[in-house]
């Protein structure tokens, strides 16, 4: 048995609200599953489990009351260990290899099949099973949801009265197994969209106002930034890199590839960046109790603004071992999801170096300040033409100014320098990112 | 599809992206990502929401025609003749 508490969600996050549970007592649990959701300062954030078990029981129920870091908020009863010593579950591991992973019980209805089915008010002990050896599956229970809404719904929609809903709200929709007709548009003009549906899905103690987020997430900003610049001696080291094999290799790359698997350069940046770190590891970990603790994984943490104001920097794990798509995907889904406040509770507490992107919107080079408790981060700017020598010729081409902040605690900046001219050799080979 | 009812397609694409933009203050004409402060992962995103919507490819070459809304706008009209 293990108390599942509420885990760090930051250095500077020591509280947070329990918002909702994504599962009932007798669910079964597994790796890595979200099952709650908190509230922080830094907006929602989806807390997952890091064990297989079944949930005992809830200590604490969703209310708007502040809860410590730590707090016990359920019991588990941990699938391989009955009958042994209560432990408090310390997460978030590092990832598990699949083939460990004990084989899940297939008779019972998999806990997010359970939860479809409470959502959608649909009797689980009354649908059968399609699945492998009976199991119930999520659409034996969308199944069984519209013959039920078919019964108890004679006035149904007629062909052309279709819900007004975004591409990304129906797919979530559809995710979620909840009823875009249930779902309150946020918009004037009753277009649903995604932040709704995500919404929509769950019973939930009430979000902030959007106002009130900006203004806490503000709040958190400010106690990072300003610990940052009481605590830690910031170097500062710039570059110009030479970007016109990288942006011409990847055109290539792009010209063969539908739009929804196409590549920003910011990913070849983030990926070079990843590569560029593990060559010096000095800059790649945390400073904890007076030393620096270095990380063995590089978790790259990933500054995204928000559009009402704020940004965030959740991690992307193991972004040096990630092909470029993936890296891809995992960017897309990270921006997606921390524009509309459900980051998850590992990605908030573990980046291991964080690269801010400030190109996109302008300006031409970035002077990051350092987010506690890393001990560097990375700056690009806007990607620009410049005259560069070029066989001893002025010529024209695409440059991205990259700098580095760097914690003189842990190293100088020849080590920073290192790490600049290991990105600037990295991108003049894409093809081997 | 007509020019109004892709004008709206393009928008209700938009939704997710900038959900407080009101269709009526955006100026057709104008460089969306300057006009809306989209950044590059936005602006792709929108076209990937728009190209799902629709089932209408948009090849590389062709992504500078998303640059404003009347770019877009005819651009999905001529790849939609026909529905």
């Amino acid at each position: 048995m293990i108390d599942f508490v509420l885990p760090s969600l930051g250095a500077d996050m020591d509280q947070a609200m329990l918002v909702a549970w994504l599962v009932e007592p007798g669910d079964e649990v597994s790796y890595g599953q979200i099952i709650a959701e908190v509230e922080t300062d830094k907006g929602v954030i989806e807390v997952e489990c890091w064990h297989d078990g079944v949930v005992e029981e809830f200590l604490v129920e969703p209310s708007p009351k502040k809860l410590a870091v730590g707090t016990p908020l359920a019991r588990i009863r941990l699938a391989a260990e009955e009958g042994v010593d209560r432990r408090v579950e310390t997460g978030p591991p590092s990832p598990r290899p699949p083939e460990q992973r004990p084989p899940a019980a297939r008779k019972q209805p998999l806990p997010p099949v359970r939860h479809l089915a409470h959502t959608l008010g649909v009797d689980i002990e009354s649908v059968a099973g399609t699945g492998a050896g009976g199991i119930v599956t999520r659409d034996d229970v969308r199944r069984a949801a519209e013959v039920e809404s078919a019964v108890t719904a004679p006035t149904a929609r007629q062909p052309g009265s279709r819900v007004k809903a975004s591409p990304r709200a129906r797919a979530r929709a559809e995710e979620l197994g909840v009823a875009l007709a249930s779902v309150t548009a946020s918009r004037s003009d009753g277009l649903i969209v995604h932040a709704d549906v995500a919404g929509a899905a769950v019973p939930r103690v009430p979000a902030r106002e959007p106002e009130d987020r900006v203004a806490a997430m503000r709040r958190a900003i400010t106690r990072s930034m300003t610990r940052s610049k009481r605590e830690i001696p910031h170097y500062y080291l710039a570059t110009t890199i030479d970007m016109s094999q990288a942006l011409t290799w990847l055109e290539d790359v792009n010209s063969e590839l539908p739009i929804t698997k196409r590549i920003l350069p910011a990913v070849l940046l983030l990926k070079a960046t990843a590569h560029a770190v593990r060559e010096v590891p000095a800059l790649n970990g945390h400073w904890l109790d007076e030393h620096f603790v270095p990380s063995d994984p590089v978790h790259l943490g990933v500054a995204i603004s928000l559009r009402e104001g704020g940004l965030v920097a959740p991690a992307i794990h193991h972004a040096d071992s990630l092909e470029l798509g993936e890296l891809m995907e995992r960017l897309k889904d990270l921006v997606t999801r921390a524009r509309t406040w459900r980051l998850r509770g590992s990605e908030m507490s573990d980046p291991t170096l964080t690269v801010t992107n400030l190109g996109d919107r302008g300006v031409e080079t970035a002077f990051p300040v350092i987010i506690p408790p890393q001990v560097a981060m990375v700056g690009f700017g806007r990607i620009v033409d410049a005259v560069v020598p070029v066989a001893g010729s002025p010529t024209v081409h695409p440059v991205v100014h990259a700098t580095l902040a760097g914690d003189h605690r842990v190293t100088d900046g020849h080590t920073g320098g290192l790490l600049l001219s290991a990105l600037d050799r990295l991108l003049q080979k894409p093809e081997e990112l | 599809m007509n020019r109004e009812q892709a004008r709206r397609l393009i928008f209700d694409a938009l939704g997710d992206i900038a959900p407080e933009v009101d269709p009526d203050e955006v100026d057709d004409s104008l460089d969306l990502t300057e006009q809306l402060d989209l950044d590059s992962m936005d602006y792709l995103t929108w076209m990937i929401a728009i190209s799902e919507e629709t089932g209408v490819e948009i090849p590389q070459q062709d992504v500078s025609r998303f640059l404003t809304i009347d770019g877009a706008v005819s651009y999905l009209v001529e790849k939609l003749v026909s529905t």
